[in-house]
């Protein structure tokens, strides 16, 4: 049995969400929080990883990212390689894939906090990222990281977005439903399937802690 | 301090006018639901924004709209005392209180706010959580977060309404205890005439919208006995 495809995965979900709670939580916080012209675009934006068949996600990403575009020469100019068809690119594959959940989660968890703690705190003196830190993103923490938990189970159970930036690549940017995809394609239905079994314990255990974290909220 | 008073605020239907010089000692904002005393309160600490007028201290602007100032809340140095405490259920009682305090270091802000809670007798629980107090020990706390911050105005909304007549009795002297020691002037809001009673020094009245009249408590009780 090759674990490659798990540690990779484990990895690239675990970057990804990292880059996924950053991005959100802060872009959660603005959109609960500011009114600003264009916001529902923003919203409409950040959701469509939700709607898009994640190969035309993973189009979109990958002319966005390719050798020909900006953002590919610039990677290229600083790390000497191009970003498509590594496992970097499988990092910013999931990352965007998995975005939406972390971020609507959040918001709906940030704009629900009663308006009063955040006014007593204000009128006690605090303001900007000292009343964000230690008023508002506490109040809606399990709403947060109940996002951040299912941004998690999406980013390390993508396979089309990244099938179509970081390829299939056994030993380098194969994850874990790559593997399967490529096991199943080969015949070997016994490791397509304990990959499989692996897959879907990681998002059981994954949705049990967020149906706990709901409930404890209630 | 003197807070020099003169706004005119507007949400839906309803238009407060508010004119007055905020006496030194224990003032309480009297009158029926209804007639602006929140609405009010929530101007003076900045959480709403008057359509016209001036808000000062020391003939320091904290709003004015001729000359488009808004002194943020944080800014304010108010003292604020909601219906409801607004505690951090996430933080033991010292935190919160510890968190307005505005001394620099953690050591002297924790140190300030065991001051507080002993001043409140509140020192007791001071490790426990917010949703292991009672109602009122939790509106002793939101008392002495209050004045953690060493206001120059403290204002208290309705605090005790939720509680029963004998913690309300006993949470009255400690706010005039309080107001006593610290000499800070406060606006108590209320519509209870007991409470008027028990802790006016002077009394603004309220009535649909407009407070202007600043009048001794046996005058504004006076109706009442009628």
């Amino acid at each position: 049995m090759d674990w490659f495809p798990l540690l990779l995965s484990l990895r690239v979900a675990a970057l990804a969400t990292l880059i996924t709670t950053v991005v959100g939580v802060v872009g959660a916080y603005a959109l609960a929080r500011s009114r600003f012209p264009g916001k529902g675009l923003v919203e409409a934006v950040a959701s469509m990883p939700i709607v898009l068949p994640p190969t035309v996600l993973g189009y979109y990403l990958l002319v966005s990212i390719g050798r020909n575009s900006p953002i590919g020469r610039a990677w290229e100019a600083v790390f000497g390689q191009q970003l498509v068809f590594t496992w970097q690119a499988a990092v910013l594959a999931a990352a965007v894939a998995s975005l939406p959940y972390c971020l609507r989660t959040a918001t709906a968890a940030i704009a629900a906090v009663d308006a009063g703690y955040e006014e007593a705190a204000r009128v006690a003196g605090l303001h900007g990222p000292r009343l964000a830190l230690t008023v508002i993103l506490p109040l809606a923490g399990r709403g947060i990281v109940a996002g951040i938990s299912l941004a998690f189970a999406r980013a390390l159970g993508d396979f089309g977005t990244t099938i179509m930036v970081a390829g299939n690549i056994p030993g380098r940017t194969q994850t874990m439903p790559v593997a399967v995809y490529d096991r199943v394609q080969a015949f070997d239905y016994a490791t397509a399937g304990t990959l499989a079994a692996v897959l879907a314990g990681v998002a059981v255990v994954v949705l049990l802690g967020v149906r706990r974290l709901e409930r404890s909220a209630l | 301090m003197t807070l020099d008073v003169d706004v005119r605020a507007q949400v839906g239907e309803f238009r407060l006018d508010a004119r007055f010089t905020l006496p030194s000692g224990l003032t309480v904002l009297f009158g029926p639901s209804g007639a602006g005393k929140t609405r009010l309160l929530r101007l003076l600490a900045g959480l709403d924004t008057p359509l016209e007028g001036r808000i000062a201290v020391e003939g320091v602007p904290f709003c004015d709209t001729a000359t488009r100032t808004h002194l943020p809340p944080h800014r304010r140095g108010i003292g604020m005392v909601f219906q409801h405490p607004y505690l951090l259920p996430h933080r033991s009682v010292l935190a919160n209180v510890a968190l307005a305090s505005g001394h620099d270091g953690r050591a002297a802000r924790r140190a300030r706010a065991h001051e507080l809670l002993v001043s409140v007798e509140a020192d007791a629980f001071a490790d426990r959580r917010p949703h292991q107090l009672s109602g009122g020990q939790r509106q002793r706390v939101a008392l002495a977060r209050a004045l953690a911050g060493d206001p120059r105005l403290l204002l208290l909304d309705e605090p005790f309404n939720a509680l029963d007549v004998r913690v309300r009795r006993q949470l009255r002297h400690l706010v005039r205890d309080q107001v006593a020691r610290t000499g800070v002037p406060t606006l108590f809001v209320t519509h209870d005439p007991d409470e008027v009673a028990d802790l006016a020094d002077q009394v603004l009245l309220a009535d649909r919208g407009t407070i202007t009249t600043i009048t001794a408590v046996d005058t504004a009780l006076r109706p009442l006995d009628e």
